[in-house]
């Protein structure tokens, strides 16, 4: 034990000589390993620019081509065919959207403000599950079970209430209709609003509703007052994520509808407007050449749409954790 | 605020409240005449009338009573509160009806040839999907191999190397915008990825990992994350006063009081990816035949297995709907199993934070 007192770090394994200036093998591992989890984050990073520039590399062909050449050999004119696609992608998560957000704050309340508390987890796990079903499930769901049932109201809704532009029109036999497929959406964004909501709601300040309790206020006085102005932007954030859901979504639409490409809002006839997702989804396995750049393009405008969508939903939610104190 | 009402006369403690039998009788009440109702208007019983029916009576019964015994605010409170427990209800009719469906039309060919045979010169009976289940097995592995390590790495250094930094900042936001990607964008890239590497047209089992990867890191990145925060500081300041360095204090030290952890929220993320359709009808394609080469050919799943079987049937339809509704039907019951495993995992061998 003559030797000088060794720095803690060194005091298993290997010895550097003291003040060789050799570096400390055990802190180059640190910087191996460093550069490693630096390397993998940069990675995810860069993959996100890749998904991007490959989009647009095997989908220029169709971007820039001669319009002549796109009739021809495509599916026609890149923007008068894509616009059609994009209106009902937008269409069918709006129509989604109005069906699920009410629904899915009122489940996000009733776990979070009106279950006994012992139940509140496994009522959350079984919304969960709702979660859990894989799309092509819902997609035969929607289109074998949930079609046929849904034809008496979709009737009914056009016999009484066919005035409204929306139910006007021939009613579809099969019940496939853009409303079969928005409810079926519907299903599939609930769990995701559902979850975010919840965790909002729990959040609100515990004092804020103890004293609108105290004050008198009931229940439902208590969450107008405490709970919504609190959850307000958690509440926008998750409609915006559920947004970005329903834009992407692709077997749902795919299955249920037989769509063409046409605007229209009529909601309950056969005659339904399609999806960018759902057009992909069923031309992309026989497409080729320039086809399968068109519809590669297609899936760059989609990508591009979610994108802005998903990242004003996380603007608004980061914003909301830096001014709100309770996380 | 005028609504508090007491009766005249009675100076009870209950005075202007409704007496407590009044909810069960009226749900019992509204459920007769909801079906009455139901069979008065479609002329059959139609079961989702009449609970539809039932329910808009019991509000408005409700909404009635509790106005005159109770006040304005007071009915305002139980409309609320029945109008968000009926949300809830409503939810589980779809959640009821999808797993009524799956098993009572899965199990007419929920058989031992479905688990044994593929689709190889079948046309019309018979046949099954164990080309399907082995390439989904293929594909998720080959997806996990690639997305735990590239997901595992980039949490550790969220959450222990760059504390909120510039980068990690711009690591987590667009892990989370990633977590939007459609998922049919996902197989888009991967067509393109290895259009450009092996020549246009190219699907084999692991372009469709590739695309179930970009879906699967961000989930696994996550999950490894919020893990890898929860350890406490005192575990790591132990270490680093024994002299362990900081990577090995890492490996020995935070991710195995994290590992059960990491593991279950890997296997939530294969369960979400898992029944991913989309990609994989871009990617993997379409096959009727067993492939056991990754790298190579179209490699049928599970999942675009239930899609091609119902999409592209036979003359035959209901044999070839028999058979998604059976894909279908072990699918849900993969998914179900998986989620069950993860959460049993977490739970049973949560690490002791104290707390």
């Amino acid at each position: 034990m003559t030797q000088k007192l060794t720095r803690p770090g060194t005091s298993r394994g290997a010895e550097p000589g003291p003040g060789t200036g050799a570096p400390d093998p055990k802190r180059r591992g640190d910087r191996v390993f460093r550069g490693f989890a630096m390397g993998a984050g940069i990675l995810i990073l860069v993959i996100l620019a890749l998904v991007a520039a490959f989009l647009l590399i095997q989908g220029s062909p169709a971007l820039f081509a001669d319009p002549a050449k796109l009739i021809s050999q495509g599916y026609g004119e890149f923007l008068p065919w894509v616009l059609p696609y994009a209106f009902g992608t937008v269409w069918a998560a709006i129509l989604a959207l109005v069906l699920a957000v009410p629904v899915a704050v009122g489940i996000a309340l009733f776990i979070s403000h009106y279950s006994p508390r012992r139940l509140a987890q496994p009522l959350g796990y079984v919304i969960d599950l709702l979660a859990a079903v894989p799309s092509v499930v819902f997609g035969l769901w929607g289109s074998l079970v949930l079609a046929p049932a849904a034809r008496p109201l979709y009737e009914w809704l056009s016999a009484n209430l066919g005035f409204i532009p929306l139910f006007s029109g021939t009613v579809s036999g099969t019940g496939r209709t853009i409303f079969t497929a928005a409810i079926v959406l519907a299903t599939m964004v609930l769990p995701i609003i559902t979850s975010m909501c919840r965790e909002v709601f729990l959040q609100a300040p515990r004092l804020h509703e103890e004293a609108a309790l105290a004050l008198g206020a009931t229940r439902w006085e208590m969450v107008k007052m405490a709970v919504f102005p609190f959850a307000r932007p958690g509440i926008i954030a998750a409609v915006m994520l559920g947004l970005g859901r329903a834009l992407g979504e692709t077997m749902a639409v795919t299955m249920v509808l037989s769509g063409t490409r046409n605007i229209t809002f009529e909601l309950l006839t056969s005659e339904n407007p399609n999806t960018i997702a759902a057009t992909v989804a069923q031309n992309f396995p026989e497409a080729f050449g320039l086809k399968t750049s068109q519809l590669i393009a297609a899936g760059l405008v989609l990508f591009l749409i979610t994108l802005v969508v998903n990242m004003i939903a996380r603007w608004i939610v980061s914003r909301r954790a830096e001014f709100s104190g309770a996380n | 605020m005028t609504a508090i009402t007491h009766r005249l006369g009675s100076e009870t403690l209950t005075a202007g409240r409704l007496p407590k039998a009044t909810i069960p009788v009226a749900i019992a009440a509204s459920a007769v005449l909801g079906y009455a109702l139901a069979v008065l208007a479609s002329g059959t019983a139609n079961i989702g009338l009449a609970i539809l029916f039932a329910f808009l009576v019991f509000l408005v019964t409700v909404e009635i009573t509790t106005r005159v015994v109770e006040g304005a605010r007071q009915a305002a409170d139980r409309r609320a509160g029945n109008l968000i427990a009926g949300a809830f209800l409503l939810a589980l009719v779809p959640l009821g009806s999808v797993t009524f469906e799956a098993v009572s039309n899965g199990l007419a060919r929920f058989d031992l040839a479905f688990f044994t045979q593929s689709m190889r010169n079948v046309v019309g009976e018979g046949g099954g999907a164990v080309h399907a289940i082995y390439g989904t097995v293929y594909v998720t592995g080959m997806a996990t191999v690639i997305s735990v390590p590239i997901g595992l790495l980039t949490a550790i250094y969220l959450a222990e190397y760059g504390v909120r930094n510039r980068l990690s900042k711009a690591i987590t936001f667009f892990v989370d915008v990633m977590t939007g990607v459609p998922s049919i964008v996902a197989g888009l890239f991967a067509y393109a990825l290895m259009g450009l590497l092996l020549g246009p047209g190219a699907r084999s089992g692991f372009e469709g990992s590739i695309a179930l990867s970009v879906l699967m890191i961000p989930v696994v990145v996550r999950s490894c994350e919020e893990l890898l925060r929860l350890v406490p500081n005192e575990l790591r300041e132990a270490a680093y006063a024994l002299g362990v360095p900081k990577w090995l204090t890492i490996v020995r030290v935070v991710i195995p009081t994290a590992i059960s952890g990491i593991i279950s929220g890997v296997i939530l993320a294969i369960a979400r990816v898992i029944g991913e359709t989309a990609p994989l009808l871009i990617a993997a394609g379409f096959t009727a035949s067993l492939n056991n080469n990754l790298f190579a050919n179209p490699m049928m799943t599970l999942p675009v297995f239930v899609y091609d079987s119902y999409a592209h049937p036979g003359t035959d339809v209901q044999v070839y709907w028999d058979r998604a509704w059976a894909g279908a039907l072990t699918l849900i019951l993969i998914v179900m199993i998986l989620n069950l495993v993860g959460r049993l995992i977490a739970r049973r061998f949560a690490p002791k934070t104290g707390r």
